[in-house]
């Protein structure tokens, strides 16, 4: 049995700059923040990100880290427009490639499978095509003779996911609603890393809950972080929802240079007990 | 207000029209976006389409049929997003969209306004809305008909319209099909010989001239602008009562 345990620290230091790193999640639930802002602290830039945004996109957008963005969008969620990622839309930081939110799944689900692409119709006819000059149509070969989109296979270099409990060789389980894309974010990436609430003995990993919450399995995952509340302060149900009065506070301060640098030196100039101590310190004002 | 009056407001005349687009869909999945089409899918369901699905807004399906903002207490369903994407691609679903921009043809943008490249303002990105456009019918509701969302052309072809849907051929019309538009004016749809928008019927108290000058193309007006029907009693008392009795509808349409 190996352990897989480690820091968040240690996973960017295994990022190396110029990589594509997928995250899990969406828009702002249950994303990997603990992992991200580890990557914020690390010297790993030149990224290609792909992801269901969130602010783990407008972090790192804002921190100049993202060379390439692979998405259909990035949001607050209870706020529709991520403010860091319009920002850099809009002067042009980086390169992105604008797809469709089934577009990425299937591009995903391609590199998942090892395959070259996935026949999908969503996306003819659309802008997308014209934003991405190097995607292709391919014709059925039977009867129909149909011309769908052959969405590339979205590989990654790495991926990083957060969930509600893991054991240390890596085998994950979500408690909440939605899995979302996590273990295909997983099964995509040359290697996965997995932080979590909380990591527990395999024995008692299925607890009272079905085996369907199991997840991502051990043979996806390098790395397992426990990261408690290490998805905040987006939502990590049922373990935590969302941070609202902290997320507003972050949009807010996201929409002004001077109010972010400041916003930055608050909470993300220390290590993960420090923002811990800093967000505790917010709700104490906020009370 | 939501009082005791059976005089309809705008925002009812609205939520009624919503709740149309949903009559005779038959047993899919009624996925709108916005409150007014959220409470008009709610209203379908309680009436005459009972056999739709809805979601919670996360992934559930949900068996009863909640007052907007309230707890289901039935879950029939599970539907988180990756069913839900592959769902758009059964068909089995008619979702009703928002729209930054939409033109005579049908094509929405909520993207980016500008030049994508480095656009002026970036909005939510494509989202699904490619998907959507192409796979099941997509109907769009705009709660402020102005000449800033009803544009000659879009500057990011998001939801695909009757003319690019043509234009890239039998894949794309296959299952392509953009029934309603409805605004806090009247309904719209295509049903012309060359699929451009159609001002179908009036809100009570709009005219067909402030409906023109809200619009930034040329609509294709009938001689005789039908109005959008009146709600009916039972249904005012649904809407008010047990859909959404903290008047949230009169957020998103103001009484005129």
């Amino acid at each position: 049995m190996s352990d897989k345990t480690m820091t968040a620290e240690e996973v960017a230091g295994r990022l190396r700059s110029g990589m594509t790193i997928g995250i899990g999640g969406w828009g702002s639930r249950r994303k990997p923040m603990a992992l991200v802002r580890a990557l914020l602290r690390s010297d790993v830039t030149d990224l290609t990100v792909v992801s269901y945004g969130g602010p783990d996109v407008g972090l790192l957008a804002a921190a100049g880290k993202i060379r390439k963005l692979v998405a259909a969008f990035a949001t607050l969620d209870s706020i529709p427009l991520e403010p860091h990622f319009g920002a850099a839309r809009q002067h042009a930081a980086f390169e992105m490639m604008e797809l469709d939110e089934a577009m990425v799944m299937w591009g995903l689900t391609a590199a998942a499978q090892r395959l070259p692409f996935m026949p999908v119709r969503a996306g003819l006819a659309s802008d997308v095509m014209r934003v991405n000059p190097s995607l292709r149509t391919v014709t059925s070969p039977y009867a129909d003779r149909e011309e769908l989109v052959a969405v590339p296979a979205l590989r990654l270099d790495a991926a990083l996911v957060h969930l509600n409990r893991a054991d240390v060789q890596g085998n994950a389980q979500y408690l909440g609603p939605d899995p979302y894309f996590d273990d295909l974010f997983c099964e995509a990436a040359d290697a996965a890393y997995v932080s979590c609430e909380r990591i527990v003995e395999t024995a008692d990993l299925r607890g009272d809950s079905c085996p369907q919450s199991l997840l991502v399995k051990r043979a996806f995952v390098n790395g397992v972080v426990e990261a408690p509340n290490g998805a905040h302060f987006t939502s990590c149900a049922p373990d935590h929802d969302r941070d609202e009065a902290f997320q507003r506070a972050y949009a807010k301060a996201a929409r002004d240079p001077d109010a972010w640098r400041a916003f930055g030196e608050r909470f993300l100039s220390g290590d993960e007990g420090a923002y811990r101590a800093a967000v505790a310190a917010f709700h104490a004002e906020e009370a | 207000m939501s009082g005791g009056t059976t005089t309809a407001t705008r925002a009812e005349y609205c939520v009624v029209a919503c709740a149309e687009a949903w009559r005779a869909a038959g047993e899919v999945l009624a996925a709108p976006m916005g409150t007014v089409p959220t409470i008009g899918a709610r209203l379908a369901k309680l009436t005459f389409s009972p056999e739709l699905l809805l979601t919670d807004g996360e992934a559930l399906l949900v068996g009863d049929v909640p007052a907007v903002g309230a707890r289901a207490q039935v879950v029939e369903g599970w539907l988180p997003y990756r069913q839900h994407l592959a769902l758009v691609a059964t068909g089995r679903r008619h979702v009703m969209m928002g729209a930054s921009q939409l033109d005579r043809h049908g094509n929405q943008n909520i993207s980016c306004i500008g030049e994508w490249a480095r656009p002026k303002r970036q909005l939510l990105g494509v989202r699904g809305a490619p998907v959507n456009t192409l796979n099941n019918p997509t109907s769009y509701w705009v709660p402020r008909h102005s000449p800033r969302v009803f544009v000659e052309r879009v500057d990011m072809v998001c939801g695909v319209g009757f003319d690019r849907a043509a234009a890239a051929g039998p894949s794309a019309t296959r299952f392509h099909r953009v029934p309603d538009v409805i605004t806090d004016l009247g309904v719209f749809d295509f049903e012309t010989p060359d699929r451009t928008m159609r001002l179908r019927s009036l809100h009570p108290g709009v005219t067909v001239e402030q409906v023109a000058r809200a619009t930034g193309f040329a609509l294709t007006l009938p001689d005789d602008v039908p109005r959008t029907r009146e709600p009916t009693s039972a249904e005012l008392r649904l809407i008010r009562e047990v859909v959404d009795p903290a008047a949230l509808r009169d957020r998103e349409v103001p009484a005129a």
